[in-house]
């Protein structure tokens, strides 16, 4: 892919400034006094991590949110939007992650949808010339009469585009408009953004995809945790390792108390094991791994890369296209998720309230999810109740469950408590493979402390364990061995792992080539 | 009732209603009291309906009561009337506990129906048939071809997902055609909209049966169907709340997505409940046509049970056992339909008591607070 020759002298004039945002949620800062700037004619993009504050800062813009503090102008005039709408005025548009189309309208209907014109009586064919001729002008052809349900996603997310351009959109914020798409699509759009800005049109690119950021983009701004930590540095010039320790930072990985133990046998393998997502597309492309007793392996990764695939057809719940997994020797993948679940799989989903608990059902109900089948909690047919009665008393005195009594509805749990629930059933099985998927999202910090303490507890019994998890720092403290996958692929393993390594793997660079002391993003 | 005209008057009145939503569950009693306080409001609502109609209310209410449970007599006919929605209760109660939204229990009724009539009909088996033979046979009829009914809209549920509300409902009139077929052509007594009559055989024992060394039950129609249908009741509940499969349909039907974590087999259990809902269902048809109609005819089969059912199911909070006491209140309220002019009233108390007892979860889950205007947050 070669890179447009852009220059960027500083006389450009601006479009967009913002300056001192803040943006708060019930306990979080989301943005914190972040600073922005847009040029005409650019393709500038926003790199950071999940809940870095990129979307947040957007939506901002975009009126969707509007900011506590912080002052923003377009075309050096201050404005305030109370609304999408408001901003779209001002000529500012997003186009989100999941696409907000009627299927079974067409896609002129979709794009007239909310205007003012035509009124009453339309005279659809008209428009249909027009958005057409809109469409061949910055080389994004859609069929104005097909319905949007047949279209492809690349064609619907053209579509996107051209509403937002049909409504004289001359800033687009587009938010991680590549997660969606094939590759060849994605060569596609980044054609048609660098028609846009040929054009006069400006471009905000969100993404996490460093490789992506350093072929489209002029420049790019990096925040973390709300804050900027890099504005507007130009793209020519700067290396993926600065970007990436920009976007990971540097913090002091706090150490947890692990006891020295040498892994044993092997538990897990995942040999060569493709799978693809709920719409399709390849997510897990050849991953290939091992891991032993009393070992914990992390996997780290960027939200959206395969790891959720991956923890789905570990567990059964998914089928896998290739390859396969042995659990103890057994082969399970493309099983029934019973057949890994009695073969000593124990899976700590990502949505505790979705997937990993019933809500309405009582907590008794809750902890014999996994045992229920056998004795001796049922006999027969029959449930034995007070051998389930006294098997859930059990788990909330050891695991210091605050409930007020076992037959309370598990939707009355704080997130903790409802965590050290799911936590107990899975781990009191003593199983032989424990499967982890961001155990301690959404808690409070004596919360995760209590987890990790568990986790911990099961590696010295001698479980092997995959920890997922986009918290890096979690991920560093309790992991033997890290690994990265991007895009459905392991990007390189680790023992001694630190974060501006784990960082470069994060965001598409193979461990062999960071090592290489030569391997400079710029091209 | 009282506290609506409180919050009208808030700006006048130093006090004000406010709803806290709960966060405990209530204790067992005061669901069931607060059902009771319902049926009470209910029925005072409607009292006062029927005085500004210029009836006197005690009077209607005692006459119902006395044409529902007034003599042995009309008790035995309360529960005969209760008997066949008890059936299609217990059919919609085990289907909506997945959230299998069966809408098609009077089709499967109506399956079931037919299903018992073609032992006779067909015949399967000679009229001269031993009871002992013909009520197990037709009883299995009743159950496969109900269950039958049930399968359809399951299977194209777990295998094309095909919602379940419109397969089963349609299912309905599929099944009224197919016995109008039969009972205008085939089986047809001379020419006449309905079959032959059965042979005594193939008649469930009723309590009459016994009136020569019982004085007592001489004249009473109830019959075993009743019996079957408690047995079935009580069968019921320990299914659901007492053996592994019930607690899957529990789990399935709480949320699918856990049941399917935990490895349980969605499709399979899908088909297996919308099956024995339709069994259920097919045996209330078995019930009420060997032991009230005793012949295939169109409109004492087809009266709508299927649907009172749904409601008696949701009445009872689709527990089983209360679904019994359901079933008779609903019997006597049909029964009295035909003591009262005009018969709208039992119909429009039935109505009143339904929006009172779904009005009162709302006391369920939130508790009621009385503030001083001003004091709240």
């Amino acid at each position: 892919m070669d890179h447009p020759e852009t220059q960027t002298p500083a006389n450009i004039p601006l479009v967009v400034t913002m300056k001192g945002i803040v943006k708060r949620f019930p306990g979080v800062l989301a943005n914190d006094h972040a600073d922005f700037e847009l040029r005409q004619g650019e393709i500038h993009a926003l790199l950071g991590e999940n809940g870095a504050g990129k979307s947040t800062l957007m939506n901002v813009l975009a009126g969707l949110y509007s900011a506590e503090a912080g002052i923003i102008t377009v075309n050096h005039k201050e404005v305030e939007f109370h609304s999408p709408k408001d901003a779209i005025k001002a000529g500012i548009g997003m186009i989100h992650q999941h696409f907000m189309l009627v299927p079974s309208q067409t896609v002129t209907e979709n794009i007239l949808l909310g205007m003012d014109q035509p009124n009453f009586r339309m005279n659809i064919n008209q428009y249909d010339q027009k958005i057409a001729e809109l469409g061949q002008h910055f080389g994004m052809e859609v069929d104005p009469k097909a319905k949007i349900w047949q279209l492809s996603v690349g064609e619907q997310q053209r579509v996107e585009i051209l509403k937002m351009l049909y409504r004289g959109a001359n800033v687009l914020i587009m938010d991680e408009p590549t997660a969606v798409l094939a590759p060849q699509e994605a060569e596609v759009l980044f054609t048609t953004l660098r028609t846009m800005v040929a054009d006069g049109k400006s471009v905000i690119f969100i993404s996490h995809k460093l490789q992506e950021v350093m072929a489209i983009a002029d420049r790019v701004t990096v925040l973390r945790k709300g804050k900027v930590t890099a504005a507007g540095v130009p793209t020519l010039g700067s290396t993926r390792q600065e970007l990436a320790r920009l976007m990971v930072g540097r913090d002091v990985v706090f150490q947890m108390e692990k006891t020295k133990q040498e892994p044993g046998e092997v538990v897990l393998q995942v040999q060569n094991v493709h799978a693809e997502n709920d719409k399709g597309l390849p997510a897990v492309r050849g991953m290939s791994f091992e891991i032993r007793q009393g070992e914990i392996y992390g996997l780290a990764g960027v939200a959206g890369n395969g790891q959720r695939e991956l923890s789905q057809i570990i567990s059964g719940l998914r089928k896998c296209t290739e390859g396969k997994i042995l659990l103890s020797g057994k082969e399970i993948s493309n099983q029934p998720t019973q057949f890994a679940i009695e073969n000593g799989l124990a899976y700590v989903p990502e949505d505790r309230t979705h997937v990993g608990s019933a809500p309405n059902l009582s907590m008794t109900d809750n902890v014999i999810m996994k045992n229920y089948r056998h004795e001796p909690i049922s006999r027969g047919w029959m449930l034995d109740i007070p051998q389930a009665q006294h098997f859930a008393q059990k788990l909330k005195d050891a695991y210091n469950i605050v409930v007020p009594n076992i037959d309370t509805p598990v939707r009355l749990l704080s997130g903790g408590n409802l965590q050290r629930v799911i936590l107990a059933r899975e781990i009191s099985g003593n199983p032989a493979l424990l499967v982890a998927v961001q155990p301690t999202r959404g808690l409070d910090v004596g919360a995760i402390e209590g987890i990790h303490k568990l986790l911990l507890a099961q590696r010295e019994a001698g479980a092997a364990i995959l920890l997922i998890s986009e918290e890096l720092e979690e991920l560093l403290s309790l992991s033997d061995r890290v690994a990265v996958i991007y895009e459905g692929r392991l990007m390189g393993e680790v023992r001694e792992p630190d974060l501006e390594t784990v960082g470069l793997m994060m965001t598409g660079t193979p461990l062999d080539q960071i090592a290489a002391p030569i391997a400079t993003g710029a091209k | 009732m009282a506290e609506s005209t409180q919050i009208n008057s808030r700006k006048r009145f130093p006090f004000k209603l406010q709803f806290e939503p709960r966060l405990d569950t209530p204790p067992g009693w005061f669901s069931a009291a607060l059902q009771i306080g319902a049926v009470i409001a209910a029925l005072i609502l409607g009292g006062i309906i029927i005085a500004v109609v210029g009836a006197n209310p005690f009077a209607t209410y005692a006459h119902i009561a006395g044409a529902s449970f007034g003599s042995i007599g009309v008790l035995s006919d309360t529960l005969v009337k209760a008997t066949p929605i008890l059936f299609t209760a217990l059919a919609c109660s085990i289907a909506f506990r997945m959230k299998l939204w069966n809408i098609g229990a009077e089709g499967q009724f109506i399956m079931g129906a037919f299903g018992a009539s073609a032992v006779v009909l067909a015949p399967l088996l000679p009229a001269t048939t031993s009871a002992w033979i013909f009520i197990p046979v037709m009883m299995l009829a009743g159950i496969s071809f109900g269950a039958m009914w049930g399968f359809i809209p399951g299977i194209l549920k777990a295998r094309f997902k095909v919602n379940e509300i419109i397969s089963s409902l349609m299912l309905n009139y599929i099944a009224i055609s197919w016995m109008n077929f039969w009972v205008f052509g085939v089986w047809s007594e001379g020419g006449f909209q309905m079959s032959p009559k059965f042979p005594q055989t193939a008649w469930l024992p009723r309590l009459l049966d016994f009136g020569k060394s019982v004085p007592l039950f001489r004249g009473l129609t109830t019959h075993l169907g009743l019996l079957i249908g408690i047995l079935v009741a009580i069968i019921l509940w320990f299914v659901i709340y007492r053996s592994k499969w019930g607690y899957e349909i529990r789990l399935i039907g709480d949320n699918p997505t856990a049941a399917n974590y935990a490895g349980i087999n969605i499709s399979k259990n899908v088909v297996m409940a919308m099956m024995l809902s339709g069994a259920l269902a097919g045996l209330g048809g078995m019930s009420e046509i060997t032991g009230v109609i005793h012949r295939l005819q169109t409109s004492p089969v087809a009266a709508g049970y299927g649907f009172t059912g749904i409601i008696v199911a949701w009445l009872a909070k689709l527990n089983p056992i209360v679904a019994i006491i359901v079933s008779v209140l609903f019997g006597a309220l049909l029964l009295a339909g035909r003591e009262i002019q005009p018969s709208g009233i039992p119909k429009m108390i039935q109505g009143i008591i339904l929006v009172c007892l779904i009005a009162s979860d709302f006391l369920l889950r939130y508790r009621v607070r009385i503030v001083r205007v001003g004091e709240e947050a």
